[in-house]
């Protein structure tokens, strides 16, 4: 088990360090340097030469990643152009906002998704299954600037419960930003749920259909208790690496939300840092999202392997 | 051409599948016609205004410089559909040659192509794909390439794992005891009992395509002005919401009904080739 987990950790490790390395290397093949890119019609003469020099770009590649990755293990996460502040500072509080916006929507999405997603199983093909499902299927496809524009015109044009957009200091204090992310939050959620109902639903019913649940219902388990207590959690057991995969994959698109309510957030940032071409805060933010992903696989593979009695025992057996 | 028949007539069998496919078809008639049919230029500004809503002369209305919204709409899928065609059929061609070189090689190349994929798939696309237009610019071909690239990763994974349930058949166990070399099993044995996985993918991977392509666009990466594109009308008609719905209400109504009509043919597809119980994530 020590051993499984263990294993688990050096594999999240490997993989920050080969993506830091494609990171780096992915913005070092870029036409010009972050000098000339960031400096555009003015990168020449002693402008350019001092902003090399001030970034040490005149450093072969491998020193200057090394001087990165180091940084990064101190927590340093190096040096905007644009910015005079250090990255830690510009990245901070928008990182928390967008932590605060995922971890909301998450909160509300996964319990409302397992729900809808064990009705629309236990009903299959009938009226709440189908409802259920059409309506997922829409949130689904539907762009999320399209969700995002189509809430804004209902909740703030017409009925006029919330603001538009959001109109705050990156840095306000929680409460503040709680009060104002209903709608960003909302976005977010539709689509989350979505996904995540599409997989309980159909793993739910795959339980459903095998014996164990059959010889519940034979001995005579309250329907509820049945559900709940014994097709429910082995439903969910093979949906978590899925839940996790699809929200790592959604903090992609929450860049859009991000810019559709204009909230000070990592994706909006890092769209702000790309049109300036400040390619070290891209670097940096590029590098925290590929964290998030990391560390949300890692705890779905320690979630299943802590639930799945099988998969504990496996280190005893072999 | 039997297999598109036979594909088509399992497509049309079902209602919401007639209703899907029929939407998809009206769209790339409509890309491929619309500069003949459209009513105006798709820059020409109305010379008088007195009227920014639906009238006789503007069906949908003008947006916010005067220009036609219905002329704007009709053409303002054609990128997107041209790109998104073209960028599926990369992905799909090179992750599914890996996936399936990887399950049916495994070993080292298995171990190599899929750690790998899980690499790539931890680096945050959505960044990567802005970083690349913004120093490549947004060429068709560029676009076509990064978004290829990036939604082909999740095909290899598929494949892959479509090419593992195969191989341990006993029909290619009898190929090559025939003696058939590598390739002859690969493509008479293994690739026709991994297409029907691959065409639906293919569909679902060319909706999600369009999803990023519109939101590139949204996000003003996509498609440079005045070049009439959905997710760029979106944007720009945006915060005049309240005063005139039609510029962002019509585009809004041709991209997702596109995107819809593709998932409802994805859906009739796999319910006929019996993948019904499938789970589709993007990833």
């Amino acid at each position: 088990m020590l051993a499984l987990i263990g294993r688990r950790f050096v594999y999240a490790l490997i993989t920050l360090w080969v993506v830091s390395v494609v990171v780096f290397s992915a913005v070092e093949m870029l036409p010009g340097d972050a000098c000339q890119a960031f400096l555009g019609q003015m990168a020449q003469g002693k402008r350019l030469e001092n902003c090399r020099a001030e970034h040490n770009l005149s450093a072969p590649a491998y020193v200057r990643y090394k001087d990165w990755a180091v940084g990064l293990a101190q927590g340093d996460l190096g040096k905007s152009i644009k910015r005079s502040k250090p990255l830690e500072e510009v990245i901070g509080p928008r990182f928390r906002n967008t932590i605060i916006l995922g971890l909301t929507a998450a909160l509300i999405g996964i319990p409302l998704a397992i729900v809808l997603g064990a009705i629309a199983a236990l009903y299959r093909d009938r009226k709440a299954d189908l409802w259920i499902s059409s309506v997922a299927i829409f949130c689904m496809t539907v762009p999320e600037f399209i969700t995002g524009t189509l809430l804004i015109s209902l909740f703030s044009v017409w009925l006029g419960w919330f603001p538009g957009i959001v109109i705050m200091r990156a840095d306000a204090p929680l409460l503040e930003v709680l009060s104002k992310i209903i709608l960003p939050v909302m976005t977010l959620t539709l689509v989350m749920v979505a996904h995540i109902m599409r997989m309980v639903r159909t793993s739910m019913i795959d339980v459903l259909a095998s014996d164990f649940v059959q010889m519940g219902q034979l001995k005579g388990l309250p329907r509820l208790r049945l559900v709940v207590m014994h097709a429910l959690p082995n439903a969910l057991l093979p949906a978590i690496n899925l839940i996790a995969l699809n929200i790592a994959w959604l903090i992609g698109g929450v860049l859009v939300v991000e810019v559709v309510f204009n909230y000070p957030g990592i994706g909006r940032l890092s769209v702000n840092a790309i049109s300036d071409r400040d390619f070290p805060l891209v670097q940096a933010i590029a590098l925290l999202m590929a964290s998030i992903y990391v560390a949300l696989n890692l705890i779905a593979d320690l979630l299943s392997l802590l639930l799945n009695p099988k998969l504990r025992t496996q280190s005893l057996q072999s | 051409m039997n297999i598109l028949r036979e594909i088509l007539e399992g497509v049309l069998a079902s209602r919401s599948g007639k209703i899907g496919f029929s939407i998809v078809i009206f769209h790339l008639v409509m890309a491929v016609a619309s500069p003949w049919i459209v009513p105006y230029e798709f820059n020409a500004q109305a010379e008088v205004i007195d009227h920014i809503g639906p009238s006789l002369q503007h069906w949908a209305g003008l947006d916010t410089l005067g220009r036609d919204v219905l002329t704007r709409t009709m053409l303002g899928g054609r990128e997107a559909i041209l790109v998104t065609l073209f960028g599926t059929f990369l992905a799909v061609t090179w992750g599914g040659f890996f996936g399936i070189l990887a399950g049916f090689l495994g070993g080292r190349f298995d171990e190599l192509i899929m750690r790998s994929v899980d690499i790539f798939l931890a680096i945050p696309w959505m960044i990567f794909l802005l970083l690349v237009i913004a120093s490549f610019g947004n060429g068709a071909h560029v676009m076509i390439f990064t978004l290829g690239f990036f939604y082909g990763i999740g095909v290899v994974r598929l494949a892959r794992a479509a090419t593992l349930e195969i191989v341990v058949k006993d029909y290619v166990l009898a190929a090559r005891a025939r003696g058939e070399g590598t390739l002859s099993v690969i493509f008479r044995e293994i690739l026709p009992n991994v297409r029907d996985v691959l065409m639906v993918e293919s569909a679902m991977r060319w909706s999600w395509m369009l999803l990023a392509f519109s939101a590139l666009s949204f996000l003003g990466f996509g498609v440079t002005p005045p070049t009439p594109d959905w997710g760029l009308m979106i944007a720009n008609s945006r915060i005049y919401l309240p005063l005139a719905p039609w510029p962002v209400l019509v585009p809004m109504i041709a991209l997702s009904s596109l995107i819809i009509g593709i998932n409802l043919t994805a859906d009739a597809m796999a319910k006929s080739m019996g993948l019904d119980k499938t789970t589709r994530t993007p990833v």
